[in-house]
């Protein structure tokens, strides 16, 4: 009973900060613009089966795609037992699910195996990290705590692992000490407590302590994860249903702009429409991103699903070729600015201003200029994180805003509106290419 | 066999309505086709191949105007939806239902972007146009001009990524008896040429290298005799990187539609 009050009042703590971030992160949610909507939810079935469930794009690397691929379908059984755990912990009872049988042989064998395998591969992860010079995870966007948050997160993952396996040890060897039947099938579990000489007494005890330690430890990890880059455990997955259907190379189009765009077409019709809301000018809405408040519900997603892995930049031509753009850093700036200035937002109303913006505070013009619009980064982001949209909001911001684009891009505007071609050619000239072509005709 | 030249006359479209006809496709030269010293040749190639196979299209000549594309991508919203427009008022006057194009940049606005704007079409890259071509057997290329040469194919952007078209340039030249090599970063993991979003007109941001002399080297590095592209972007900067390179002598960069039409000695 005691055991039953402690872990419900653990529970509950776990519950309420949860609940405080979530509620936190909805707020900021709700600054942001209307994205597309959601809809097909078929086909956005179809690509969470294939892209996050069927991790088909981190396997563009396939090594290391592979090794994340083990400990995210790992992480999918485990998280059955985790499940139970709670269950057990809130009735007082012991593997409520084990009435399940074969089933749960296999959900536990697997869930014992694979923690094996993930405590190897967080090994891995970690001494890549520590020991090894991966290019990928350097950068100007990656300051000393990115590279904090990314092992303290790994050894949180370790010692989950560790605990759960102790938790299969010291379980199957008090059980089989006690003369009980074992719940469930622990091949690694059997394979340790076979190597290990304890005592009934010290069994059960080291049963009970890692119990408690690995649920413990799922907690704060919980907690934890909402203000870590590994967010990405609970976001990916919703932002691969969320993804954006269209091809990669469609970009969205603005109808702020197509209503300015026909009345200045066709005057008339800007004069026959009745002006809605007499006399009340509505205040138009910023065109492009400046800033947070800018920014799609889909971009705000993305930033809190990307876990810095830095594939995107590894891709990126500007990047590769010593260019200060990384679209990783895009990525980061986004959830970073909305951290400092979403709270104000959120207290004050969207007349808040910090007197800085994502625009030259966050990223520089410089930046956004060297961008492709190649989609290498789209098309390498194992969980279909957008940053074009992103650059391309900017850029029309500086365009359309503060005309503040660089001299030569200016001077093809002026071009195409004035003669129809990015060059300074006449429109009338565009026959030219097509006088004297001969082909050679055989005849027998 | 006895060899004489034939005029190829290019149809347009204005004339051909004052005349009561429609041409089934509408070909979208595009301002790097029609103005582009080097490009121009690629636009030339492809029309001698649409002459051959006796197609019936015609072009906008005068009254064609930027698709826009490139002045959405630098930002400019209001002057890509303006020529969106503008063009799709042109194109109901004429009835266009089928659009070709060699651009792979005027592929992907038309096809993807103009939809949203009213302007509803189906748009057929010419790589994809000469593949369905060599499918139904009409073109037939003999194997000897380019017999022997080893090419590699570079994927645009916005035909491979963006439309994930990475077949149809690769199957084309698999119909020539030419040994192909790919380069280490091919089809979707493919590295720009450094031309789009904007870039072909402007210096680039400082930095260590050009993004076309990466790429460049890149495709050197197959030791590939042609480097096949089917971009007007692509097709400027890799001949740029050839020239950088000194290489211009030795390896040659040729559109499909030049490989093409070579092939059928036109």
């Amino acid at each position: 009973m005691t055991n039953q009050i402690i872990f419900l009042a653990t529970l509950l703590v776990t519950l309420l900060a949860f609940g405080y971030t979530i509620r936190r992160f909805v707020g900021f949610f709700s600054i942001t613009r209307a994205g597309f909507p959601v809809r097909q939810i078929g086909r956005r079935i179809g690509v969470m089966l294939e892209v996050a469930i069927g991790q088909t794009k981190i396997f563009r690397r396939p090594v290391m795609g592979f090794l994340h691929a083990l400990v995210f379908w790992g992480f999918c059984v485990i998280l059955i037992g985790s499940v139970e755990m709670v269950i057990d912990g809130l009735t007082g009872k012991e593997r409520v699910l084990s009435f399940l049988g074969v089933v749960y042989d296999i959900i536990m064998a697997s869930g014992d195996v694979f923690a094996l395998i993930i405590t190897l591969a967080i090994i891995v992860f970690l001494a890549r990290r520590v020991f090894l010079n991966v290019k990928r995870f350097s950068g100007i966007e990656m300051k000393h705590i990115s590279h904090l948050d990314a092992n303290v997160a790994l050894t949180m993952i370790l010692l989950l692992m560790l605990s759960l396996l102790g938790m299969n040890v010291f379980y199957v060897q008090a059980t089989l000490q006690a003369g009980h039947e074992i719940a469930g099938y622990y091949p690694v579990g059997r394979l340790l407590a076979s190597w290990i000489d304890t005592d009934a007494h010290t069994s059960e005890v080291l049963y009970q302590v890692n119990w408690w330690m690995h649920i413990l430890l799922i907690f704060i990890f919980a907690n934890y994860l909402p203000y870590s880059k590994h967010f990405h455990v609970f976001m990916s997955v919703p932002n691969v249903f969320l993804s954006r259907l269209d091809p990669l190379g469609k970009l969205d189009t603005m109808e702020s702009i197509t209503k300015e765009v026909k009345i200045m077409m066709d005057p008339e019709q800007a004069f026959s429409s009745p002006a809605e809301g007499e006399g009340e000018e509505e205040v138009p809405e910023r065109f492009g991103i400046l800033d947070i408040e800018d920014i799609s519900w889909k971009s705000y997603l993305d930033s809190l699903s990307c876990t810095e892995c830095g594939r995107c930049t590894s891709v990126c031509p500007a990047n590769i070729t010593g260019k200060k753009l990384s679209p990783r850093k895009i990525v980061m700036d986004v959830r970073a600015r909305m951290k400092e200035k979403g709270p104000g937002i959120l207290k004050i109303g969207k007349e808040y201003t910090d007197e800085r913006s994502l625009i030259r505070d966050f990223i520089s013009e410089e930046e956004l200029w060297a961008c492709t619009l190649c989609n290498a980064c789209a098309q390498e982001c194992p969980i279909n994180i957008n940053q074009p949209a992103l650059i391309v909001g900017m850029r029309r911001y500086l365009v359309m805003e503060e005309s503040a684009a660089p001299g030569e891009l200016n001077a093809i505007f002026s071009n195409i509106e004035n003669n129809g071609a990015p060059w300074q050619f006449s429109q009338e000239d565009r026959m030219l290419w097509a006088e004297d072509i001969v082909i050679n005709e055989k005849s027998q | 066999m006895e060899t004489s030249q034939k005029k190829v006359k290019v149809p347009v479209i204005a004339d051909l309505f004052s005349q009561g006809k429609k041409p089934e496709y509408l070909l979208w030269v595009g301002s790097a086709g029609a103005f582009d010293d080097r490009y121009k040749h690629v636009s030339r190639a492809f029309v001698k191949v649409l002459d051959q196979l006796g197609i019936s299209y015609a072009v906008l000549g005068t009254e064609e105007s930027s698709s826009g594309d490139v002045a959405r991508r630098a930002g400019n919203e209001m002057l890509f939806q303006m020529q969106a427009l503008m063009n799709i008022e042109i194109f109901e006057g004429y009835e266009v239902r089928k659009i070709l194009t060699c651009d792979p940049h005027a592929y992907n606005t038309f096809k993807n972007e103009y939809p949203d704007l009213g302007g509803t079409y189906e748009v057929i890259h010419h790589t994809q146009f000469l593949r369905d071509r060599i499918a139904d057997d009409s073109l037939k290329i003999p194997g000897n001009a380019l017999a022997g040469k080893t090419i590699t194919f570079h994927d645009p952007c916005y035909l491979g990524r963006a439309n994930r078209e990475y077949n149809a340039p690769r199957q084309v030249l698999e119909a020539m008896s030419v040994t192909r090599k790919e380069m280490k970063r091919n089809m979707s993991f493919a590295l720009c040429c450094g031309a789009g979003g904007g870039q072909m007109f402007k210096e680039a941001e400082k930095g260590e290298k050009e993004v076309f002399i990466e790429r460049t080297e890149e495709a050197l590095e197959t030791g590939a005799d042609i480097i096949a592209t089917a971009c007007p972007y692509c097709m400027v900067m890799i001949t740029d990187g050839l020239k950088y390179k000194n290489k211009e002598k030795e390896v040659n960069n040729y559109d499909i539609a030049e490989l093409v039409a070579f092939a059928l000695d036109l």
